[in-house]
């Protein structure tokens, strides 16, 4: 076992046990806590893929920006549900086996695959991917549309979310 | 090197956690937080094959930025509705908010 496969592994069980916190703890703000850890583990998986630039990206928007934004829902929200009953709802157990099935099978689909144990090539020198990036984003033969449809979604949500919360008295 | 399954496997691990929150969570908060976890899945599968396959097409990259914003748009008004359903009602409990069953 090579020391990148152990540091991809260690990850990989941090990332998975924060994520199963964040389904299973009961106070909500320490799940949204644990989402920030999962989404930490996510970021460090990016850079042992050489894709710099979503780490950042993943650090920035998704633990700046998407968890703050669920820790003040979940604050403005907070009627302690701890006191109410359960967090799960009666049928529970058959998420529990829908999501084990889902993973059952995308492992058996997984089994199918050839290329399963495909290892990646080195990145050539001088390759850069971040400007690579960069001009895939823009270039209009590449995915310009795509990414000004992003934004238009973007800015579309954001005013209809200010819309749907604004309190009108 | 990492084989390609792993990341996989990780990548589908997650993906269940997260449909396992959806489905079973009370808090309408919590399911959106199940939502969050599926979507980070998805973005590890497409930046792995970005890295295995061929490092010039930059198409996994671009499309995990993409579920980048739609994630940001999702969460802003998936909790906005959640903040006025508990402006209304005084709940967040999704079996609850059944204003739209017939």
């Amino acid at each position: 076992m090579t020391g990148e496969q152990i540091i991809f592994l260690l990850v990989a069980l941090f990332t998975l046990g924060s994520g199963f916190m964040v389904v299973t703890t009961g106070n909500l703000v320490h799940a949204a806590l644990w989402l920030v850890s999962t989404l930490f583990g996510v970021a460090v998986t990016y850079a042992l893929l050489n894709a710099t630039f979503l780490a950042v990206v993943q650090v920035v928007v998704y633990i700046g920006a998407i968890a703050i934004l669920f820790i003040f829902a979940v604050m403005l929200t907070r009627k302690d549900m701890r006191d109410q009953g359960p967090q799960m709802n009666r049928n529970w157990w058959v998420g529990a086996l829908l999501a084990a099935l889902t993973f059952v099978g995308l492992f058996f689909l997984l089994q199918g695959w050839s290329g399963l144990s495909t290892t990646a090539a080195d990145i050539p020198i001088g390759f850069d991917s971040i400007s690579e990036l960069g001009n895939a984003l823009v270039s209009p033969d590449a995915y310009v549309l795509p990414f000004e449809v992003a934004s238009v979604l973007l800015v579309a949500a954001l005013v209809g979310a200010v819309y749907v919360a604004f309190n009108r008295k | 090197m990492v084989p390609i399954s792993w990341y996989l496997i990780f990548a589908a691990l997650l993906f269940s956690m997260g449909l396992f929150g959806v489905l079973s969570r009370r808090n309408a908060v919590a399911i959106l937080l199940g939502i969050e976890l599926m979507l980070n899945a998805v973005n590890i599968n497409l930046a792995a094959f970005w890295r295995y396959g061929d490092v010039a097409q930059m198409a996994g990259q671009v499309f995990a930025i993409i579920v980048f914003a739609v994630a940001a748009a999702e969460v802003a008004v998936g909790l906005a509705l959640v903040i006025s359903v508990y402006r209304r009602r005084n709940t967040v409990v999704a079996d609850e908010i059944d204003m739209m069953k017939w």
